[in-house]
């Protein structure tokens, strides 16, 4: 496994100018992914997850959208100042991408053979013929059972998880090194997405690719990553390898949703600790850490300076004051916080 | 016993030949103050079953019996007037259930002006004591819906589901639409004000984790019959119809080792349509242990001791 990243996000900022001012609703996110590796990014409603991935794709409408700093380089090539046409070559064919809810990111007038095809054809400039066996290829190969009757079908005839595996198989027609699954199961039954999430692992280890994969639910980025990135407030304020963040978690706000999910192991009479408060404004972000208003360790430096990112080990990184060496030790965390500063 | 509902059916006829079977001989028992959890995939008739016991929904066969007496097949509006003093339900979305052009006081005290049938009394007081209850603030009365976030419209929604008190509340996916965070705050007051009030909740959900959390006992639905049913921890742990252990293997669990040490296999088709339905084992066509006659032949509920129930002829 090379360790040059397949994407590498650096410092990226965006805003979007609205009539009550400007949303900073990314603000400073850096992360990367490694070929043949999942990176999961974790957070609620409004936490920049999403925007980030739309605008590495130029899918954020400018204005009144805008990146104010940054990059984003694909194995090496700046994507953020691509004009459209050379953007248009890259969307679809290097980068593929799932959304959360297949049935509006399909046309519904359209056959689906077609709409994989049409993909092949503007691509890889294959003739509508060639693109319609490679469709039915491409539908067999993410297990839909009967894959040429299905192809002559129009999105409504499917279900939810047949269409979310027609997302994928188009994603996958031009097998792209990178593939960003927008919360590709919240919208399915436990059962569907265990279906939904195997056949993307299947997928990965077959053709190598990354997976860029944006989700709340931690259970899935579990199942799922290799490396995680948690976002709050349009920053990411912990990242590092799975077990690192799982099991050595040091932000407040990622022991928090941990606490809060209740967790079938070890938790016979355990009551689930919500976090207070609700995701903050990003008209107006919080002074210092986003995350002060509502975390149970704050001090009076988190309400005036935004927390550097500190090394918790190799790889792993939270941007806490916590883990600054001044910093007391909080005994009512669950587990250690910044033990490895000691 | 608060509620027992006997070979409940909620049919509805779409076209000359067509049924749904969305709820089709469910037979529970609830007990007073205690939480039934129900879980089960989209389709498989969890929330007509909670909108057929909150009278929403009018039952084509069957018995609903709540606290000695049977609830009628179609409620009037005497009815209506009458049971919603005992039994209340809160729904999935707080942002289509609240009026947005109510206020937060109209709306909590709607209840209240129904059941006095007009008249021009001030509710303010008693709608400032429930949004404190249930963790806002007095003063948010006079504000509209669209100035909450989602986890405190769900407040308001609770707190308009128990102004008048009642017994038996029918919670329909309450926690769906929040955000992690949120949604441990919702589960926590709903908690307390059950054992403060007294109330017994039948808590509707997706979410296998979260119900196996708050429930006391756990019933599992499939195409529109309980399949399995009994103490929570008892249905999570050692699931015994083949179903629920499908469903419980595939529910992710927040820990990277356990995950990976999972067999890959994940559980093969999806629910079929509840259209039609015809003799035999709904889930037979799914199930990796069918026999030839879980095909021919419905499977009875059985009691395999006094608390579980397995509707499967493994058993």
């Amino acid at each position: 496994m090379s360790d040059t990243p397949v994407l590498k996000v650096e410092n990226l900022n965006v805003e979007f100018a609205t009539f009550g001012g400007a949303v900073r609703a990314v603000r400073g996110v850096s992360y990367e992914v490694y070929e043949g590796k999942t990176l999961a990014v974790v957070g609620e409603s409004g936490c920049g997850k999403s925007v980030t991935v739309q605008t590495i794709m130029g899918l954020i409408p400018c204005p009144p959208g805008k990146v104010t700093a940054g990059s984003a380089k694909l194995c090496g090539r700046e994507l953020l100042t691509l004009s459209k046409e050379e953007l248009n070559k890259i969307r679809g064919a290097e980068i593929g991408m799932i959304f959360q809810d297949p049935m509006t990111s399909l046309n519904p007038t359209m056959k689906i053979g077609d709409q994989i095809a049409e993909t092949l054809v503007v691509h890889r400039g294959m003739s509508r013929r060639e693109g319609l066996t490679e469709a039915r290829r491409l539908l067999d190969r993410t297990r839909i059972p009967e894959a040429a009757e299905r192809a002559r079908q129009y999105p409504f005839e499917f279900s939810g998880g047949m269409l979310q595996r027609v997302m994928i198989a188009m994603s996958l027609a031009c097998k792209p090194k990178l593939l960003i699954a927008d919360e590709p199961t919240t919208a399915l039954d436990v059962t569907i997405q265990a279906q939904v999430l195997e056949l993307m692992r299947e997928i990965q280890r077959e053709d190598g690719m990354s997976i860029i994969l944006i989700t709340h639910d931690l259970a899935v980025v579990a199942r799922m990553a290799d490396d995680v990135a948690v976002m709050y407030a349009g920053e990411v304020v912990e990242s590092g390898p799975v077990d690192e963040i799982f099991y050595r978690g040091s932000h407040p706000y990622t022991l928090g949703l941990q606490q809060a999910m209740p967790d079938a192991r070890h938790d016979a009479g355990r009551q689930l600790d919500a976090i207070p408060g609700s995701p903050p404004d990003l008209f107006a972000p919080p002074s210092g850490c986003g995350y002060h208003p509502r975390c149970p360790h704050a001090m009076q430096v988190c309400t005036k300076a935004s927390p550097a990112s500190f090394e918790i080990s190799p790889g792993h990184q939270a941007s806490c004051w916590l883990n600054h060496a001044d910093a007391p030790r909080p005994e009512t965390a669950a587990s250690p916080v910044g033990s490895a500063q000691e | 016993m608060l509620l027992e509902v006997r070979n409940l059916q909620t049919h509805f006829k779409i076209g000359r030949k067509k049924t749904v079977h969305a709820v089709d001989g469910v037979s529970l028992k609830i007990e007073e103050n205690e939480i039934l959890g129900l879980v089960g995939e989209s389709g498989c008739g969890k929330s007509t079953l909670g909108k057929t016991l909150a009278g929403l929904q009018p039952r084509t066969g069957g018995h609903i019996i709540f606290r000695g007496k049977e609830l009628p097949q179609r409620y009037s509006v005497a009815d209506f007037r009458r049971n919603s003093r005992e039994i209340q339900m809160i729904f999935q979305d707080p942002y289509a259930s609240l009026n947005p052009r109510m206020t937060v006081k109209e709306i909590i005290s709607e209840p209240m002006r129904l059941q006095a049938g007009g008249g021009s009394s001030d509710y303010g007081p008693l709608v400032g004591q429930w949004l404190e209850r249930v963790g806002l603030k007095p003063e948010h009365m006079a504000r509209y819906p669209h100035e909450f976030s989602g986890g405190q419209r769900q407040r308001i929604g609770i707190a308009r589901a128990l102004i008048l008190q009642p017994k038996f509340v029918v919670c329909d996916e309450p926690i769906s639409a929040l955000d992690v965070s949120v949604q441990a705050q919702v589960i926590s007051l709903l908690q307390e004000l059950k054992e403060t009030l007294g109330l017994t909740l039948l808590f509707i959900a997706h979410d296998l984790s979260m119900v196996r959390y708050i429930s006391d006992r756990m019933a599992v639905m499939y195409l529109g019959s309980v399949i399995e049913e009994g103490p929570s921890d008892e249905v999570y742990f050692e699931p015994k119809h083949p179903y629920t252990q499908m469903l419980i293997a595939s529910n992710p669990a927040p820990d990277p080792a356990l995950e990976r040490s999972r067999p890959h296999d994940p559980p093969k088709g999806e629910i079929p349509s509840p259209i039609n339905l015809g003799e035999g084992c709904r889930f037979a066509a799914r199930c990796p242990e069918a026999m030839p006659h879980c095909h021919t032949e419905t499977p009875k509920p059985k009691h395999t001791d006094s608390k579980r129930m397995i509707a499967c002829h493994l058993y």
